[in-house]
């Protein structure tokens, strides 16, 4: 392989490398430091006269003596059945002290859009034991749902409560975890890890790591071979995986950084134009394929800078994802764990895997009412400071005590509390049953007798 | 086709989907292949001996070096037998035939021609040997699926006089008719995509599309050949809008493009079509329908060109005299693909980085809509419908600003109602149709001669209640006077029961004009009353409090409603009566 020693300039995590013989884009790249250290790179640019090679680790001690080698391939992943129970660096190096992966095949990390035609639709319901989600939110097989969530909020918490309770009841397939951590601080590894070693979780999990002080750049390939991973087990090796993405935004701070460097126009907030496209290639590797066993789940978090819903992270996020699960602070402060403020919060595929037979008949009419009632007492609530409780009518006071009571018993829960999806619909029955009933117009007749409290004691 | 001096060049620069060649003679939007693997792109600057390339496929690993191939065509896509019951990607290449060969995942450098041409169709003549035939006029039909899809000569066909026509079961690339100066004809043609075609005269928009959905028809219609856009922050139900409209809107054939939206969306799409039944027909909705899916991960430039691709398969089914209406979910991926392409031509970027000519060409792709007498002198149409996603839901950014200063109906979906769970979240203050007017005296004759009144008196009824509400929120509503808390009981009918509609129920899902004037005309009914009983004297907690209107929800999830809504009006005149009387 030849050596080029023709850097012509070096900027931030780019090296400009001259007089090449053609360069293929996207091409991996080696770079041979003075002292024998290695660091590898992509192409982002070539031409006949420059080469542009996004490095991937710092470009400290990387100059103009540094000799660059063109591996004549794009970035490849070695996979293998073995990488479960296995913890491996950002860039997919063993961390654990294990041996290096026994390659059953080399895939290209840049997957491939799954053809819309090959695709099944997802429509199997994922019981994660949270209220909030199972009969609010609901996730399905196949789905891509983030959590929105904000600096000091407990979404890691949340992320390892569903890690650790989701199943689809009555079915005992393999199931894997992905985890791919992108810039989060030792101790965030520590809390997680320690969970995965507690519940036994490890064996069945592929840990990829790149933690705050590992070099920024190598975040952009972080989640991509997560998901190569993901896909491997799910589609050759029929697992039902859950890919966990965190920390979203870190990761787009990544691309910015890049964009920057490459003195790009930048677009909103100086994210590069191209961030819907680029985080489309990571969130739409999730989904189900006609005639496959597995099925790849995503679950990704992300903290929205300030709190802010319509900073571009979460705003083109939420433009790609099927939903998202909003965590609040409001509810963080009056103590209410998981703090899941259900009002902006949203799955949509939730129709598509609830309902008889599947969950339950009156899952889809109870998750609306809950909604509209919550939404009403929680606007009354607005009302109240000005007016005070006692200017209000009997039936809006009736609303504004269930929109506490919903956060109260419905929203709070344990953190090891496994609540099945039987128990959170009645447990929303139980909260509407608070209300007169002439106020739930959302529900059929029909199913109020067949469901409602007071008529099931009648016929119990 | 000619070759022009040298139709061959080499690579000299890749940067993502944008490659540089040199030595190559090219015209704008050529069509050429980019390397060994032929991977299709389409010229878009010339910049001295540069020529500047979008590429519709992914091209990690091209190196400079690798030739290039000049067609010396435009973009252009296949019409005939075929197009309908299809599933494209952006460029016209059938999804199904992609996987056959290539599998799951989309692979790179494979082309599938957008029309079967294996299949063979039964061609039946409309038009005889010695018949005078001009461009866009109709020579035959086949019987596509239960559409007929009708056979014309090329629009940049001069026409003649017939020598000879055939009739029998033939391929579309089969020559059917023949012409006395010797042109041949076949059932299918290509067309560029990039230009509109032509038409005799653009008419007047003044029947309206009927959706079956009562907030679009009853307050907000849009007119046959007219343009619309839905914008809405994500989550506030933009794509269940535009599947209810797709699946129940009366145009006898619906264009749906996926643009760079979500994989697992358009399975949805592709799934429930097939099962759905068209109200009208009783046949699969498929099979008047082209859906063209170009997911947020398949490659940004195939993405700017399908909208394209959608608008031209929606004309050709306009020449044929049909009422077409597309779907573009949503043009805002369209916009940013445009931005990407340009941002990569380091072009000067106009606002928020998207082009200078972001403005031109979303004028000119809504312009392609129209209610229009075609060639042929038949009447046909293209209803375009543009989702809008502005960022954070800001309506001032500038794409949904563009789209306004363009499109006659805006229907604006409120993130504010949908966490209500209020579908379709369409807010009844901030939408509008410019259409009214135009479409008042369709609305006389074929509804009632009540329906405009009755129309308005809504219309005011709501705005009055967003007026009251704002006093509700500083003092509570009984402090409102008596006459203005009917209004807002009557306001509170108008949207639970008539706005809002689930999509999701058998048959709320779709409600005829005649149901939706029913519905109106009870609450009508019922605000004549309650107006009526107050001066009577009648306690406004008891007109409030009247037992008959609680039945008028379930109305709308009853199939054959006129006998229970018989009985719910009697009932409300009897209570009404007794509570006079009492």
């Amino acid at each position: 392989m030849k050596e080029y020693r023709t850097i012509t300039q070096i900027a931030g995590p780019l090296v400009f490398v001259g007089k090449t013989e053609p360069v293929g884009y996207g091409e991996l790249v080696n770079i041979v430091q003075s002292d024998g250290t290695m660091k590898r790179g992509q192409v982002l640019d070539t031409s006949d006269e420059i080469v542009v090679v996004q490095v991937f680790e710092d470009t400290r001690g990387i100059g103009r003596d540094s000799g660059i080698r063109f591996t004549g391939e794009t970035i490849k992943m070695p996979v293998g059945r073995d990488m479960l129970g296995r913890i491996l660096s950002g860039g997919g190096k063993p961390k654990d002290g294990g041996p290096d992966i026994v390659p059953e095949k080399r895939l290209d990390i840049i997957g491939a859009a799954i053809n819309p035609y090959a695709r099944a639709s997802p429509r199997q319901f994922i019981q994660t034991g949270i209220s909030t989600i199972d009969a609010t939110n609901t996730l399905v097989r196949g789905q891509k749902l983030p959590i929105f969530s904000g600096s000091g909020l407990p979404h890691n918490e949340i992320a390892l409560q569903i890690a650790r309770q989701s199943k689809v009841p009555g079915s005992d397939e393999e199931f894997a975890v992905v985890f791919a951590a992108m810039g989060i601080t030792k101790e965030e590894e520590n809390q997680f890890m320690a969970d995965f070693e507690r519940t036994g979780a490890l064996e069945h999990a592929v840990v990829f790591l790149n933690l705050a002080d590992d070099p920024a750049v190598e975040r952009i390939v972080t989640p991509r071979l997560a998901l190569t991973t993901a896909e491997y087990l799910a589609f050759e090796l029929g697992y039902h995986v859950l890919v966990i993405l965190t920390d979203m935004t870190n990761y787009c701070e990544a691309l910015r950084q890049i964009g920057a460097a490459r003195e790009e126009v930048p677009g909103r907030r100086g994210y590069p134009g191209y961030m819907y496209t680029d985080l489309a290639s990571i969130y739409e590797r999730a989904g189900i394929i006609k005639g496959k066993k597995g099925s790849v789940t995503q679950f990704s978090i992300l903290t929205m800078p300030g709190d802010d819903i319509t900073h571009p992270i979460p705003d083109l996020s939420g433009y790609i994802t099927e939903g998202q699960i909003v965590v609040s602070r409001e509810l963080h402060r009056k103590g209410i764990y998981p703090p899941i403020n259900v009002l902006p919060s949203l799955s949509r595929l939730m129709n598509l895997g609830i309902g008889d037979k599947m969950t339950r008949e009156d899952h889809k009419k109870v998750s609306d009412q809950l909604y509209a009632a919550y939404a009403e007492g929680n606007d009354l609530r607005g009302l109240v400071a000005i007016v005070g409780k006692d200017a209000l009518s009997e039936r809006d006071r009736q609303f504004l005590e269930f929109a506490d009571l919903f956060e109260g018993k419905f929203v709070r829960q344990g953190h090891y509390e496994d609540r099945s999806i039987q128990e959170s619909l009645d447990l929303g029955w139980e909260l509407l049953a608070t209300l007169p009933e002439e106020q739930l117009v959302r529900i059929d007749r029909d199913l109020i007798r067949k469901y409602h409290p007071k008529y099931r004691k009648q016929g119990a | 086709m000619e070759v022009k001096g040298s139709n061959k060049g080499t690579l000299k620069r890749i940067s993502g989907p944008v490659v540089t060649a040199v030595g190559l003679d090219a015209h704008m939007y050529d069509v050429v292949k980019v390397g060994n693997e032929q991977l299709m792109g389409e010229v878009i600057k010339i910049q001295g001996d540069n020529i500047i390339i979008q590429v519709y496929e992914d091209t990690s690993g091209i190196r400079p070096g690798e030739p290039v191939e000049n067609t010396g065509l435009s973009l252009a896509v296949e019409l005939g037998p075929g197009l309908l019951t299809s599933i494209y990607d952006g460029i016209q290449r059938p999804l199904e035939v992609l996987m056959d060969k290539m599998g799951d995942f989309i692979e790179r450098g494979v082309s599938a021609p957008g029309l079967s041409h294996e299949t063979k169709w039964d061609f039946v003549p409309t038009k005889k040997a010695g018949d005078e035939v001009g461009p866009g006029t109709i020579i035959g039909e086949v019987q596509e699926t239960n559409i007929l899809h009708r056979i014309m000569v090329p629009p940049n066909v001069k026409g003649g006089r017939i020598k000879e026509i055939k009739s029998g079961s033939f391929t579309v690339e089969e020559t059917v008719c023949v012409l006395e100066d010797g042109t041949q004809l076949q059932m299918m043609h290509k067309w560029p995509v990039r230009v509109p075609r032509p038409v005799t005269e653009k008419k007047n928009p003044d029947i309206p599309l009927i959706t079956g959905q009562r907030i679009l028809d009853g307050l907000f219609p849009i007119a046959k050949g007219g343009t619309a856009a839905i914008p809405g922050p994500f989550g506030s139900g933009k794509t269940v809008t535009q599947q209810a409209l797709a699946k129940w809107s009366d145009a006898e054939i619906v264009v749906y493009i996926g643009c760079g939206e979500r994989g697992n969306e358009m399975t949805e799409v592709l799934t429930e079509f097939p099962e759905l039944e068209d109200p009208k027909t009783g046949k699969p909705l498929m099979e008047r329908t082209v859906l063209i899916a170009n997911t947020s991960n398949m490659p940004v430039a195939a993405r700017e060109a399908s909208v394209y691709t959608g608008i031209t398969i929606a004309e050709y089914f306009r020449d044929m005299g049909y009422d077409v209406s597309l779907m573009a979910d949503s043009t805002s991926r369209w916009a940013e693909a445009m931005r990407e392409i340009s941002s990569r031509l380091e072009e000067m970027p106009g606002e928020e980085g998207y082009p200078a000519y972001l403005a031109a060409r979303l004028s000119e792709f809504y312009e392609r809509a129209g209610r229009v007498e075609t060639l042929d002198h038949e009447s046909g149409s293209v209803t375009v419908i543009g989702a809008v996603s502005p960022p954070g839901g800001d309506f001032s950014e500038p794409v949904t600003q563009n789209t306004l200063r363009i499109v006659k109906v805006f229907w604006a979906l409120d993130a504010k109602l949908s966490q209500r769970r209020h579908f379709p979240a369409i807010n009844w203050l901030n939408s509008y149709s410019l259409y009214l007017d135009t479409l008042h005296d369709w609305y006389d004759q074929n509804v009632s001669a009540e329906w405009n009144t009755i129309r308005a008196w809504a219309m005011e009824v709501l705005q009055k209640e967003a007026e009251l509400q704002e006093i509700v929120q500083l003092v509570g509503s009984d402090a409102l006077p008596d006459e203005e808390q009917v209004t807002i009981e009557v306001a509170r009918m108008l949207r639970e029961i008539f706005l809002q509609q689930n999509a999701f129920d058998p048959v709320d899902t779709y409600c005829n004009m005649e149901k939706q004037y029913d519905i109106l005309k009870t609450i009508r009914l019922y605000a004549d009353g309650a107006y009526g009983a107050q001066k009577a004297g009648v306690a406004t907690a008891q007109i409030v409090a009247l037992k008959a209107k609680n039945d008028l929800p379930q109305i709308k999830f009853t199939k054959d409603y006129k006998a229970d809504l018989e009985k719910i009006v009697a009932n409300m005149d009897a209570e009404f009566k007794a509570l006079r009387e009492a």
